[in-house]
């Protein structure tokens, strides 16, 4: 049976099972699951699927909801967490709530589950407000997951918090039922005034093949500032789509950094609304790639409102046999007048057979804008490589050095030190070398 | 300590250095000058062994060993240090640690363990002196908005380090003022010593007022078509090079 058909008709057994929850939250499911129906997985005929093929991933015979559960042991994965900074934490394994490796919260702000969420009638407004407001209902892969939606993280900072501590979201997938699809639902919901940091990871802990499809819907209400920051840097089997939708209001500041070492398909889906005056969004990130992994970022900036910003910045070093793509697309409104928009997108091909797919798309319907856009694609410089050697540093050691610094001032924005002294080992570490200094 | 034999070298079929006889011997200062275009650069890359030159004939040894099979860091580590004329910017990695990977990288080629952090500091904190360099500067990215002397002044810091037994100053009285100049020139000067030997490429004399080249070699057309000693260099100071391009055709 094709994954397609076998997700349709586990769909009414996944309904059946749910059969406490709201009407509102059944009918967003059902329309979900007749949009997956209609559209089914995105093919490479779909515009802003063109350099990106499902087709290996969509054979695999998956487990769409595992119901064993498995322990694991905090020292086996302490170093997937960020440990040397005090945090919240919650932690998923192969989808299920991992309550003994998590620390929530529900003193003043909620750092909870998803599934209490949506069954529990004290967060019924919120669920109300906000779920699936800014998820796109009419794109399959979202819908797919909206339809299975289940577990994830539930945050909802109130206004006039400053959230001290930064929170970890991780997935950690063992595999342990073989070929493993999950679909993880993240709300965060982030009150006027309100600031909230928060970093998010997905793991696979075997060498099993594991897709994941996740989906975060992020509000920032007046004045909010909501900093993301996403890990990834998984294994060789293990595939991740990653559909984040940011829904701002007026003022409010909001940035995602993507960091992206590892994992066979990474396909980051990341958006952004700004339903007010004076909005910041941000989105950078750092990938470094090798063998056949394959990174695509498509990005949405759509500015509808006037006297925004927005600024992108992504950088990509591809080895081996690697592939990116970068589609980064700006639309800024008739209304949205005074806009700044800045998009940039640099690459580095380090071997002959990687490849590297950059397009900029800027649709503009406003006249007195400032929006600028570039794409870079090259190779290490041959004269900063010499200088590095006539230095006595060895050719590995120089082009890595080479490397961090063409990347490393998207890390300048990063604002946990914690996270930025993290990035700089992972990038040593996929750059094999060890410079006796932390970069 | 560095013997070229008729070194012929170009780049992309371009010959460019055609027929270099030059012999330095340890504690010696050479100068070398010639008009733009003449191979003065070309010449201090293949010394320095950058892999875009070509060498088609002719030898270079180094304390007798033939180097031409060497890359750029194992000549590093045999004692040659290029000053370059446009060093090149590395944000993200600061002067500090830039020097201890390279020295540290010098000394496991040579089986040396890596320098212990009380010794770098101190080291560190001398060359600094004698350079005149603010600790500031240090921790700032290598090159990174640095002005035109600071960048040369950072390479004779680095030289400083590295102590070489072979130093190459290509142009690096460009781009500094008188004071500078001094202070660069004063931190060749203290590094000199009977065991190690300078080749400083310049187009004009005023460097050479601060180091004393004990010859002087004038390149024209990828070859030296004339040796002296100090007074040469300002012998064409005073008349320009016309004149020795004009011996060199006839």
């Amino acid at each position: 049976m094709e994954l397609k058909d076998k997700l349709l008709s586990s769909f009414m057994v996944f309904e059946d099972r749910l059969n406490d929850e709201s009407k509102h939250l059944n009918e967003i499911r059902n329309e979900a699951i007749n949009t997956f129906q209609q559209k089914g997985f995105p093919s490479k005929k779909d515009e802003d699927w063109k350099y990106t093929s499902l087709n290996a991933l969509l054979k695999h015979d998956y487990c769409i909801s595992p119901q064993q559960e498995t322990a694991v042991e905090f020292k086996e994965i302490k170093k997937y967490f960020i440990h040397d900074i005090d945090t919240y934490k919650i932690v998923f394994i192969d989808g299920k709530y991992s309550s003994f490796l998590s620390e929530t919260t529900h003193d003043g702000i909620d750092v909870c589950l998803m599934s209490s969420a949506l069954n529990k009638p004290k967060y019924k407004i919120i669920i109300d407000s906000y779920y699936n407001k800014a998820a796109k209902s009419d794109h399959s892969l979202t819908s797919l997951n909206t339809a299975f939606a289940s577990e994830g993280a539930y945050i909802h900072i109130p206004k006039n918090k400053v959230v001290e501590k930064p929170i970890q979201i991780i997935h950690f997938s063992t595999g342990n039922e073989a070929t493993l699809m999950l679909q993880p639902r993240n709300l965060i919901v982030v009150g006027e005034n309100s600031h909230v940091q928060i970093i998010e990871r997905h793991q696979s802990l075997t060498s099993n093949v594991v897709l994941t499809n996740s989906v975060t819907e992020v509000f920032a209400n007046k004045r909010a500032i909501v900093d993301y920051y996403k890990i990834q840097n998984d294994n060789q089997q293990a595939s991740l789509i990653d559909n984040t939708y940011i829904s701002q209001k007026q003022s409010s500041h909001a940035s995602v950094h993507t960091f992206s070492f590892g994992g066979k398909l990474v396909r980051n889906n990341l958006q952004f609304f700004q339903k007010g005056e004076h909005i910041d969004s941000t989105m950078k990130g750092i990938t470094i790639i090798g063998d056949k992994q394959h990174v695509d970022h498509n990005t949405l900036v759509h500015h509808i409102e006037p006297n925004c910003e927005s600024h992108q910045d992504y950088k990509g070093i591809f080895g081996d046999r690697s592939t990116g793509v970068f589609n980064g697309k700006v639309v800024v409104e008739k209304e949205a007048q005074k806009t700044n928009a800045f998009q940039a997108n640099n690459n580095i091909l380090v071997d002959d057979k990687a490849t590297i797919n950059t397009k900029p798309q800027l649709e503009i319907f406003a006249d007195d804008v400032k929006c600028s856009h570039g794409c870079t694609i090259g190779q290490l410089d041959k004269d900063a490589l010499f200088y590095l050697r006539s230095r006595g540093i060895p050719k590995k050691e120089a082009k890595a050095l080479l490397m961090y610094a063409f990347a490393n001032n998207v890390l300048e924005s990063v604002k946990i030190n914690a996270i930025k002294t993290r990035i700089n080992k992972l990038i040593a570490q996929k750059l094999g070398v060890n410079l006796g200094f932390d970069l | 300590m560095l013997h070229i034999k008729n070194l012929h070298a170009g780049i992309e079929d371009k010959g460019i250095l055609k027929g270099i006889n030059l012999e330095v011997k340890a504690g010696e200062v050479h100068a070398i000058m010639g008009p733009n275009g003449s191979g003065k650069s070309t010449l201090s890359s293949v010394i320095a062994g950058k892999e875009e030159y070509e060498v088609t004939d002719g030898e270079i040894f180094l304390n007798g060993e033939n180097i031409e099979e060497l890359g750029p860091e194992e000549r590093a580590h045999e004692g040659v240090f290029l000053s370059f004329q446009y060093p090149v910017e590395i944000p993200g990695v600061s002067v500090t640690n830039f020097v201890k990977t390279a020295i540290n990288e010098t000394r496991k080629a040579q089986g040396l363990e890596d320098m212990p952090a009380s010794e770098m500091l101190k080291k560190i904190r001398e060359k600094a002196a004698l350079l005149e360099i603010d600790r500031k500067f240090l921790s700032r990215s290598l090159n990174e908005g640095f002005s035109g002397g600071e960048k040369k002044r950072n390479e004779i810091f680095q030289m400083a380090m590295l102590e070489p037994k072979l130093a190459i100053l290509d142009e690096t009285d460009s781009g500094l003022d008188i004071d500078a100049l001094r202070i660069v020139a004063n931190g060749v000067n203290k590094l000199r010593s009977k065991d190690n030997a300078v080749i400083v490429i310049t187009h004009y004399q005023r460097l050479l007022d601060h180091i004393v080249p004990d010859f002087v070699h004038v390149l024209h057309d990828g070859k030296i078509v004339k040796s002296g000693t100090k007074e040469l260099a300002l012998e064409l100071e005073e008349k320009g090079y016309d004149w020795i391009k004009q011996e060199a055709t006839i």
